[in-house]
């Protein structure tokens, strides 16, 4: 009995602290910005909005989260359209090595916008004269992001029965038409979740933009957070405290609201 | 309308499978025809390759007067019902059933004037806004039904389409589809592998076997004088007797028993021959008394039909059924003949019908 009773004592307290690994930055996160003069500590705020007015001083902060919302929206609109045209090609047609390329592709895009290519991409960025071009770096995350979207996608549209399309062809639709008015609705949940994970993706990539994107206009916020010292090159923590949560809720609202919406779902189409 | 022809259509699978080999077939116009045959025979694979979902390895299919082997589906101006009736599960009644229409890019208000039209023809009309998946079975096929009507097409094409319902409903269902293509009077191809349902709908029907047609003929000559033993052994509710034996001048001696050559053979038998002799067990008249020309043994099973009852009687050491009407049957381990009808008894030689 005493064991027992010791053995959870035990497993709640790792619990706990397992959780609170997670939740005092996020406390932290909810409280600093409300808190004059924040520290690392956590405390409790004394609700002034003083910090939100320094941030909406700083010239490069809100249009920086405007920036972001750009790179990630572009970047969230090609990677959608282009692996779901892929993914459904390659789950109807029959091709040789189908799959051997799938793996190969998903193996290559960890290292495009991974570190290990940081170089060539850049050279190439230069050629191309793509850089500090925002519709660059949303070339560059949506060459990475298209994989594994296509991969997951391709599963999705696997498990969606063929008839729906065989009967539409029968009627004569033609496949771009099949594509919209029977493929793109049944697999819509597939759809958002990819859309929503390439959103969040670009939100959070600080490489590519901080690469090629010189001119601190066109800066996504992820990298105007890195430039947000005091002159004493100290982190400002008030206006990276409220800094961050501006730009966390956007993500946090987009996944609400998807979830609510379509439900998010990476597997089996559709309940029949 | 129109009809359908097949010349030496022949499809092999990737993988080597020949699910059809040199197929002939002709479909008059307006005609209600069924294919029946054992799982895995080809019917879907002919059902599909009419309508262009797969492409035909060899020969060519003609539907009215144009060769439409290279066509693709949405050429041949056929419509199709699948299976599970493929609604569109995000689109209401009305939306699903004039998705043709829309292909066809007739204008909003015409087509939901034509889908309300064939909705509540097919008794539809309270259903019209709701999906696929706020639909019963029947409903559903209904609307599958109407989907196809709405694209006026040459041919209809069905594939299994009773196999979801459920057995009251397919009985209705069945008379429904009948009914409804007689209004209609375009041709139909429809798949089963429930010969009752062949047998019921068709107006003419084939039997088919690993990618041959084996017999093609109306319901009623299918049924009563198979073509070979293999239709014979899969056409009926109750399988036929197959019985070998020895032709003996005007006798044949089956089963140890000595029977009249059947009406049907008459005349074309060599003496001394070995062929099958066939009897359905609704063609055997039971008796407990020796009759003439009758097949005697022990009887060791008896089974309720409803309203009749199939007997099995032990004849030598070959087993012979026999369909006894209410009343009449007989307990177990009695005596026990069976008269073999002299006017439906068949004889097959290798196989084959023996008929002039
Ligand atoms: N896509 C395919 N690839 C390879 N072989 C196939 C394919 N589809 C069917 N076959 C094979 O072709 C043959 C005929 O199949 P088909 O589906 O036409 O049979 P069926 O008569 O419709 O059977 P069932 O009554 O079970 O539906 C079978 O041996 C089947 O295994
Ligand atoms: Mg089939």
């Amino acid at each position: 009995m005493t064991r027992f009773v010791l053995g959870r004592i035990g497993f709640y307290t790792l619990i706990a602290v397992l959780l609170a690994f997670f939740t005092i930055p996020l406390l932290w996160l909810a409280a600093a910005p409300f808190t004059s003069d924040p520290t690392y500590e956590v405390r409790v705020p004394d609700f002034t909005l003083d910090n939100f007015r320094a941030i909406l001083e700083h010239p490069y902060a809100l249009p920086s989260l405007l920036n972001s919302l750009m790179l990630a929206v572009g970047t969230a609109l090609l990677v959608v359209v282009f692996a779901a045209l892929a993914a459904y090609a390659l789950s109807r047609v029959r091709l040789p090595g189908r799959d051997a390329l799938l793996y190969a592709l998903l193996l290559l895009s960890s290292i495009i916008t991974g570190t290990a290519a940081m170089v060539p991409l850049f050279q190439l960025a230069v050629e191309l004269n793509l850089i500090d071009s925002q519709f660059g770096v949303i070339l560059i995350l949506t060459g990475g992001l298209l994989p594994a979207a296509i991969f997951m996608l391709k599963d999705f549209m696997d498990s969606t029965p063929k008839s729906y399309e065989e009967s539409a062809r029968v009627f004569g639709a033609s496949p771009l038409q099949i594509v919209r008015h029977v493929v793109v609705p049944l697999v819509r949940p597939g759809l958002a979740t990819i859309a929503v994970w390439a959103v969040a993706n670009v939100w959070g990539n600080f490489l590519m933009p901080y690469l090629l994107l010189s001119d601190v206009e066109k800066q996504p916020a992820a990298v105007i957070m890195y430039t947000l010292y005091t002159e004493g090159g100290q982190a400002n923590l008030t206006l990276l405290s409220t800094f961050g949560l501006l730009y966390s809720v956007p993500v946090v609202l987009m996944y609400l609201f998807v979830s609510k919406k379509y439900g998010f779902r990476f597997h089996g189409g559709i309940k029949r | 309308m129109a009809a359908i022809e097949l010349r030496a259509l022949t499809k092999v699978y990737p993988g080597g499978v020949k699910a059809l080999d040199s197929l002939d077939l002709a479909i008059p116009d307006g005609e209600f025809f069924a294919l029946l045959g054992p799982s895995g025979c080809g019917k879907t694979t002919l059902l599909r390759t009419i309508a262009g979902l797969e492409t035909a390895t060899g020969g060519a299919v003609v539907i009215g007067d144009r060769d439409v082997t290279g066509v693709q589906p949405g050429g041949r101006d056929i419509a199709m019902v699948f299976q599970d009736y493929a609604l569109f599960p995000h689109m209401d009644v009305t939306d699903n059933i004039a998705y043709p229409l829309r292909i066809k890019k007739v204008g909003k208000a015409a087509r939901q004037r034509k889908a309300e039209e064939v909705g509540a023809r097919l008794g539809l009309d309270q259903l019209m806004d709701r999906r696929p998946g706020q639909l019963s079975g029947g409903q559903q096929q209904r609307v599958a039904l109407a989907r196809v009507m709405a694209t006026q097409a040459q041919a209809f094409l069905f594939d299994e389409p009773l196999s979801n319902l459920d057995a009251r409903l397919r009985l209705e269902a069945r008379t429904f589809l009948k009914k409804l293509q007689r209004e209609l009077g375009v041709t139909t191809v429809f798949v089963t592998h429930d010969q009752a349902e062949a047998l019921a709908m068709a107006d003419r029907m084939a039997v088919m076997e690993a990618g041959h047609i084996r017999q093609i003929g109306t319901p009623a000559e299918v049924f009563q004088r198979p073509a070979n033993t293999f239709v014979a052994g899969f056409i009926g509710s109750t399988p036929m007797n197959l019985l070998e034996g020895t032709v003996g001048g005007d006798t044949l001696e089956v089963a140890g028993c000595k029977v009249p050559v059947p009406a049907s053979a008459e005349g074309l038998l060599t003496d001394g021959e070995r062929i099958v002799y066939g009897v359905r067990p609704e063609y055997n008249t039971y008796s407990a008394e020796p009759a003439d020309g009758s097949l005697g043994g022990k009887v060791v099973i008896v089974e309720n039909l409803g309203a009749s009852h199939l007997v099995t009687l032990e004849v030598g050491d070959v087993l012979v059924q026999a369909v006894v009407p209410e009343g009449g049957e007989p307990s177990i381990g009695a005596d026990g003949f069976a008269t073999p009808r002299r006017d439906r008894a068949l004889v097959y030689r290798d196989g084959e019908l023996v008929s002039a």
